[in-house]
């Protein structure tokens, strides 16, 4: 009410536009969303964790952008362990082929498995927990049980079983099941936490007063306001899924060595880490970058979506 | 709390019998041969084949192999490796040297995130808390097998400050590097409960009180902030311990300490899926324990939790 011209108001005695109090029609539009962007924006972080998403993706979908040379085919033992050279900048593995290629052929693998289990979690984990959260009593008891005892196993060990007994058909398609398959009852926890906060909001009431079914005001309303949680939790699970594969190929029971990827190179390269090291380094710096940027990237959206954090910055 | 200790156990009770259920499930839903990664690419013999399968009941119907295996668990008979060992002894002589490990680790991981946590928060949105957040979080990313490789490499064998492999000597000190390693790995959750609560302290009442009444703040500090930041990130603490007993295969296979984790990482590069089964089982029933005495822990520490 400090505006003087509102202050108190008269009928205007000629043409005089009428100013109205309630509404500034000049102001931004904000939202939830709106204020997350506008605030992300403005963090140089955000630039550099979404840069190196961006072009890890790029690698992954076109990686004979960054490389002619062939990961696989052209590699000489004569080269064994050789230093970098020209046109070979991270110089070349134990079996001689080319680090730079391989690391760059390699992302299309973590990637893969990083974005089939983020789908694997967020198909099964979000219709447990929000119908665990959103109908309550026996369902919830049931589906958070079920939830429990997935959670009860860390996620690596099973992933470790599953792997060991599939060990004749290792893929990007078993191992995100096998990580997917037991990672997402953490997701399906911190939605149900959230749905039973959100499910209590004035809206949701006037949802169901105004006849709107169940399932309905679930999806319509429940779901999209408490989707901020689930979304840092997928961003940060997309790294952990990286790390899960690459630790699991560490391991030899990951994917077989036809396929590429950062863990089995990091791998192979432990043997010969005192005379080469490079060989072990380079994948190992683009994967911990990877890793971060996703990690960065939900630690971002996280602060932005939550309008007490950017407050207390 | 006795109702709170008494209703946790019991909620525990189907979690432990859904988790062992689902891991003999998983093994026996799965279309590989448990025996066959034994030969390699060699073809198994029909009657040794068998022979193997009938000693690890794998020629029982499923329900009966859970069964008798469960009946074998509360007997205190764990059963037998793949060269011969009972898994009884193989556990008393690993899991010691897996716990020293893992408790060296949570030590440090405890007065990591209190030291950092306590003056990032003190020195909010300073430098200091910009940095270490950034620090904690690059180390929070490197993946476990590439920490200990690098921190080996350097540490170790460029620096020569740390013994490179463990082996036979399970000291303390052959131990402290991987230690460091781990606390250095994970304690960015804790530093930031530490922080956010210090934050959260500094605001409060009796800081406030304190302050009028002319306390220093030297004294203020220790006994009034830090004390009063300190459940979570012991909670926070306690819940990692389980999770790094269940999680030491890589670190205790790359400094080649004999702990459980070496076990299982033997048991996972000869393919022995029995053995690898039910060493996942016991490591898994340790962290549902573990976990059940961290929601007690929560529940001593914060009286709030026993009446929800």
């Amino acid at each position: 009410m400090s505006d003087p011209k509102t202050e108190h108001f008269v009928a205007p005695i000629d043409d005089a536009v009428v100013e109205v109090d309630a509404l500034k029609l000049d102001e931004q539009k904000s939202n939830l969303w709106l204020d997350a962007w506008r605030d992300l924006r403005r963090r140089p972080l955000f630039y550099a964790a979404l840069g190196m998403v961006l072009l890890v993706t790029v690698m992954a979908l076109w990686p004979t952008l960054f490389t002619d040379v062939p990961p696989n085919d052209d590699c000489q033992l004569s080269n064994s362990n050789s230093a970098a050279t020209a046109g070979h900048p991270m110089g070349f593995t134990f079996q001689g082929c080319d680090v730079y290629a391989r690391v760059v052929w390699g992302a299309r693998t973590s990637l893969a498995v990083g974005i089939l289990v983020v789908a694997i979690t967020a198909v099964i984990g979000i219709p447990m927990g929000a119908i665990a959260g959103f109908f309550g009593g026996k369902v919830d008891s049931i589906l958070s049980r079920i939830g429990d005892i997935f959670f009860s196993i860390p996620y690596f060990l099973a992933a470790v079983v599953v792997m060991s007994v599939l060990a004749d058909m290792r893929s990007v398609w078993t191992i995100a099941l096998a990580i997917g398959g037991f990672a997402w009852a953490s997701l399906a926890r911190i939605l149900r936490a959230e749905v039973l906060q959100v499910k209590n909001s004035d809206y949701v009431m006037a949802s169901e007063a105004v006849g709107r079914g169940r399932m309905s005001t679930l999806l319509r309303h429940v779901l999209p306001n408490s989707l901020t949680p689930v979304i840092v939790t997928l961003t940060i699970s997309l790294g952990a899924a990286i790390v899960a594969e690459a630790t699991l190929s560490f391991l030899g029971i990951g994917l077989g060595d036809t396929i590429m990827s950062w863990g089995n190179d990091i791998s192979k390269a432990q043997t010969s880490i005192r005379t080469s090291p490079m060989a072990l380094i380079w994948p190992s710096l683009v994967l911990t970058l990877t890793v971060l940027a996703f990690i960065v990237l939900g630690e971002l959206i996280r602060d932005a979506l939550d309008p007490k954090a950017r407050a207390r910055r | 709390m006795l109702t709170y200790i008494l209703r946790r156990v019991l909620q525990a009770i189907p979690v432990f019998f859904g988790t062992t259920l689902l891991i003999y499930f998983m093994v026996f839903a799965m279309p590989g041969d448990p025996i066959a990664g034994l030969f390699g690419d060699k073809t198994p013999n029909p009657a040794v084949a068998d022979a193997l399968r009938a000693q690890y009941n794998l020629d029982q119907p499923f329900i009966m192999q859970y069964f008798l295996y469960m009946k074998d668990f509360f007997t205190g008979n764990l059963g037998v490796t793949f060269s011969g060992q009972s898994v009884n002894d193989v556990l008393v002589r690993a899991f010691p040297v897996t716990l020293k490990l893992v408790v060296m680790a949570v030590v440090l991981e405890f007065i990591l995130s209190v030291a950092t946590g306590l003056i990032a928060g003190l020195r909010k949105g300073k430098l200091f808390d910009n940095a270490s957040l950034i620090f904690a979080l690059v180390f929070s990313s490197v993946p476990v097998f590439v920490a200990m490789f690098l921190a080996q490499y350097f540490i170790g064998i460029k620096l020569g400050w740390a013994p490179v492999t463990a082996g036979v000597d399970t000291s303390w000190g052959a131990m402290l590097l991987p230690a460091l390693v781990i606390a250095l790995t994970i304690y960015v959750t804790g530093m930031r409960l530490m922080r956010g609560s210090v934050i959260e302290s500094r605001q409060a009442d009796y800081v406030r009180t304190a302050y009028a009444k002319g306390l220093t703040h030297r004294r203020i500090v220790p006994v009034h902030i830090a004390r009063n930041s300190l459940i979570p990130v012991i909670t926070n603490t306690a819940a990692s311990f389980g999770a790094l007993i269940a999680g030491t295969t890589v670190t205790e296979y790359i400094f080649n300490i004999p702990g459980i984790g070496k076990v299982l990482f033997d048991a996972i590069t000869k393919s022995e899926v029995p053995t690898v089964v039910s060493f996942v089982t016991i490591l898994t029933v340790i962290y549902v324990i573990v976990n059940i005495l961290v929601d007690l822990l929560y529940a001593v520490l914060d009286p709030r939790i026993r009446y929800v």
